[in-house]
């Protein structure tokens, strides 16, 4: 019943928009996509859910689509809402939004339906992971991490978000190439946001990984200091040296993108595809961009699916690595 | 005094007839969704967000906050009422709330919840006006061994809950225990108990099992012996307002469910549930009626609502001064001030003033709106329970359904639901307590964790527990509240020669 209320509440919502836009008199409805539906396999307030909910706003407001619903379907990194895209037969175009947690969560979960049954379309944004160490404490570089790590690994405490996710890979990823067995990491695994913030500002773990962004109020308000950051260069205004600058030539980013259903038309492919396109250049999508401090990772469907092949494969090396698949 | 002048600017902002009117819209849809279970205040939120970008972020937040508290506030009527939590921070209320209920004192129920909530929400309020960066500070001290340790303080709780039974009592928190394996490892990422049913990955939801044990078992097993003993129930028994014995009993209720709240509140991993578990034990373990609770004990529902509604304020300590989003409408929130290109932290107070301000004064605000909404409400609520009683049941379990279907559109939680709904009717057949079910469920996993966690930071070293300080002192005083009761009982029992058993009697 509350569903139906807020349906309708939220067509009422779509309607108002749709209404404001014709008003201004936007309409080149030429490639207009009718009925799109974003789903964010994951719950309200997430970064997969924002970034559906910033979609949509972009797409409404470039008029790209119309009646655009965000969906949520919450749980396991992802895997219940890529399952039911997957199962799910679609009249009106259907957007799954996805990242790199569910790579992981796939291989981990020994999900039933994996990336091959879905059509990568955009690879929208990414975010560079920092490793950070409270202010006080005597770790000033990567180097001294590694030699408290080689002398004993146990005595670093990594934290960062939950087993099998971005945070875990990376780690994993560095104590391979510090030829360190990555299953003897300590990774203190948490739900991530607050409660990963609270660990490290209270100093109970050794070190935290998260997107820079997470912690970049405390690094600006002197009570965390980064040590790292995963980009290929030192990010826009901020001095913390990257990974390959401290010997460790990794590369990492923690992308998000889109994808289509698996049996999509090529016509309607190429339509989606080219929307994507549009909004990911439009001055509003990167408005939001800067608003909400993600960055432009932007990739079209081919180049997209060329990278996540790529990605699949060394995401399942490192989790047999790290001992999580076995 | 420069708080006090800032303040008093917060309430010039908020106080404007435009910023009212927000404030008032955000408690009435909350109220709404609070009644509504399955919808809460982040989802509502969230939907509302692209909504609100044409607004001034003042008015959005001052909106937005009022969302919260009106949620908090509604969430105990369906609890009360219907027996059936809206949210798990109301879990606790539905024991003694809905007993109430049912005697024909649901007016007082609510009315002890609304005026309880009220200042618990305007006292927490007050106390995050001035102490939150203390508060932030002693959060900070928390790490996995303290939080275990305050886990095994919360876990005493059961032994308010048990009933007459020990055993009966135990079997029931095992089974919450049980029923909290259920889901993926966050350690190791390993699935437990999920059958191959991949929608068990991320557990069993707390409201869905507290909905089904509750409202689901409870309504079976009363329409059950419908036919049989016919159980009066009243909508009302004598006077709507509270007579003077329900104030004297609630008046400390408040003030401690407070005291708890607020602090557990403010902790990143501390939720609204365990203040309202520690609440019920307190007041069990302080009242002059110890033998009523389980039964319509007033001060188990002023108690344990005063405590939820403070730790809804605590909860804004560490986002307002940290940017840390403590529970999921914190997080939510911290979306909207991203949005707004904000970025909470300690230069907020600083850099806007005027929106952190008038929030915070939107807050005492809200808090008197929400007063003013439901006591007056309290007189309809309670005429639902006149309904027919067939109706009324069917109402409730078609409620509990749907309300169970919307936290995830997922039809296992429905399958979930009605299981868990038969065996609750099983339990309460069989004379098994399920408080104790919920206790074990909320707290097993967190303790697991924390603990887990602990030893993993201290490489496997026990010890860790006893040498910080912190957690030995949550743990002496887990320790005392165990066996403290216990020496009182032998001590009595020897001068007494029939001994009176007032905790296991319950």
């Amino acid at each position: 019943m509350r569903h139906a209320n807020f349906r309708t509440l939220r067509h009422a919502f779509t309607a108002a928009a749709v209404a404001g836009a014709l008003a201004l008199g936007a309409s080149h409805a030429s490639a207009q996509v009718k009925g799109l539906e974003l789903i964010a396999p994951a719950s309200p307030g997430g970064g997969w859910d924002q970034h559906a909910r910033a979609v949509q706003q972009v797409l409404q407001k470039l008029d790209l689509a119309t009646g655009i619903q965000v969906v949520n379907i919450p749980g396991a990194g992802g895997t219940i809402g890529l399952a039911q895209f997957v199962t799910a037969k679609k009249r009106s175009p259907s957007l799954l939004v996805g990242g790199q947690i569910m790579v992981g969560a796939i291989v981990t979960n020994k999900s039933p339906v994996t990336l091959d049954q879905v059509t990568p379309l955009a690879r929208l944004t990414g975010e560079y992971t920092a490793i950070v160490v409270p202010t006080d404490s005597p770790i000033t570089s990567l180097q001294d991490i590694l030699a408290k790590f080689k002398a004993d690994p146990g005595s670093v405490s990594w934290g960062g978000g939950s087993a099998g996710g971005s945070d875990q890979i990376l780690a994993g990823l560095i104590a391979k190439k510090v030829d360190i067995d990555p299953a003897k990491i300590n990774y203190v695994a948490t739900a991530g946001g607050g409660e990963l913030m609270s660990s490290i500002l209270g100093g109970h773990i050794t070190l935290a990984m998260g997107g820079y962004n997470e912690f970049a109020p405390q690094i600006e308000g002197g009570k965390l200091r980064a040590v790292a950051v995963s980009s290929p260069e030192r990010l826009p205004g901020v001095q913390t040296p990257t990974l390959k600058e401290q010997g460790v030539d990794i590369e990492f980013v923690n992308w998000r993108g889109v994808f289509a259903q698996g049996a999509v038309k090529a016509s309607d492919k190429k339509q989606l595809d080219e929307m994507m396109g549009k909004m990911a250049a439009s001055p509003e999508w990167k408005e939001i961009l800067k608003q909400r401090g993600w960055i432009d990772q932007y990739q079209p469907a081919d180049e997209f699916a060329a990278f996540l092949k790529n990605e699949r494969s060394q995401i399942e090396v490192t989790l047999t690595d790290l001992g999580l698949v076995k | 005094m420069e708080i006090l002048i800032a303040l008093s600017h917060g309430f010039a902002v908020a106080l404007t007839p435009y910023n009212l009117m927000w404030a008032t819209l955000g408690v009435t849809i909350g109220t709404a969704i609070g009644v509504l279970p399955g919808i809460g205040p982040a989802l509502t939120v969230a939907l509302l967000l692209p909504v609100t970008y044409s607004l001034e972020p003042t008015s959005a937040f001052i909106m937005f906050a009022g969302i919260y508290y009106g949620a908090m506030y509604g969430g105990s009527t369906t609890s009360i009422l219907l027996n059936a939590p809206g949210e798990s921070g109301s879990i606790v209320t539905a024991i003694d709330g809905h007993a109430m209920a049912r005697q024909g004192r649901g007016a007082q129920a609510l009315a002890t919840a609304a005026i309880g909530s009220f200042i618990a929400g305007t006292l927490a309020t007050v106390a995050l006006t001035f102490v939150a960066p203390l508060m932030v500070k002693m959060a900070l001290l928390f790490g996995p061994a303290e939080y275990f340790a305050l886990m095994v303080l919360a876990l005493t709780t059961v032994t308010a809950v048990l009933g007459s039974s020990l055993s009966r009592g135990l079997a029931s928190l095992f089974f919450g225990l049980a029923l909290g394996l259920v889901g993926i490892d966050l350690q190791t990422g390993q699935a437990r108990l999920t059958f191959g049913i991949p929608e068990l990955l991320d557990g069993i939801d707390t409201v869905v099992v507290a909905v089904g044990l509750f409202a689901i078992g409870e309504t079976l097993f009363v329409a059950s012996r419908h036919r049989y003993e016919t159980e009066e129930i009243f909508a009302l028994k004598g006077s709507k307002w509270m007579s003077r014995e329900d104030w004297s009993r609630s008046w400390k209720p408040w003030l401690r469910g407070t005291l708890l709240g607020f602090p557990i509140g403010a902790l990143p991993a501390g939720g609204s549930e365990i203040p309202t578990f520690l609440s019920y034990l307190v007041e069990k373990r302080l009242s002059k009626h110890p033998e009523e609770f389980g039964k319509g004990a007033i001060e188990a529902v002023a108690g344990p609502e005063a405590a939820n509604n403070a730790s809804a304020a605590g909860t804004l300590a560490p986002l307002l001064s940290l940017g840390l989003p403590t529970s999921a409408t914190a997080a939510i929130m911290l979306a909207a001030f991203q949005q707004y290109g904000l970025q909470p932290g300690p230069t907020l107070f600083d850099t806007n003033p005027d929106l952190v301000w008038g929030m915070i004064a939107s807050l005492y605000i809200g808090n008197f709106l929400l007063l003013l909404l439901n006591l007056p409400l309290v007189g309809i609520w309670v005429k639902l329970l006149v309904i027919p009683r067939p109706w009324l049941y069917a109402g409730i379990l078609v409620f509990a359904t749907l309300g169970a279907y919307t936290l995830n559109n997922n039809v296992i939680d429905l399958v979930v639901l009605w299981i868990i709904g038969v065996i609750g009717f099983g339990m309460r057949v069989l004379d098994v307590p399920v408080a104790p079910c919920v206790v074990g469920l909320i707290l097993g996993p967190l303790a697991e964790q924390q603990f887990r966690r602990a030893l993993a930071i201290s490489q496997g070293d026990p010890m860790v527990f006893f040498t910080h300080p912190l957690s030995l002192a949550l743990l002496v005083i887990a320790a005392l509240l165990v066996i403290v009761p216990v020496v009182i009982r032998m001590t009595r029992g020897r001068r007494e020669p029939e001994p009176v058993n007032s905790d296991l009697k319950t």
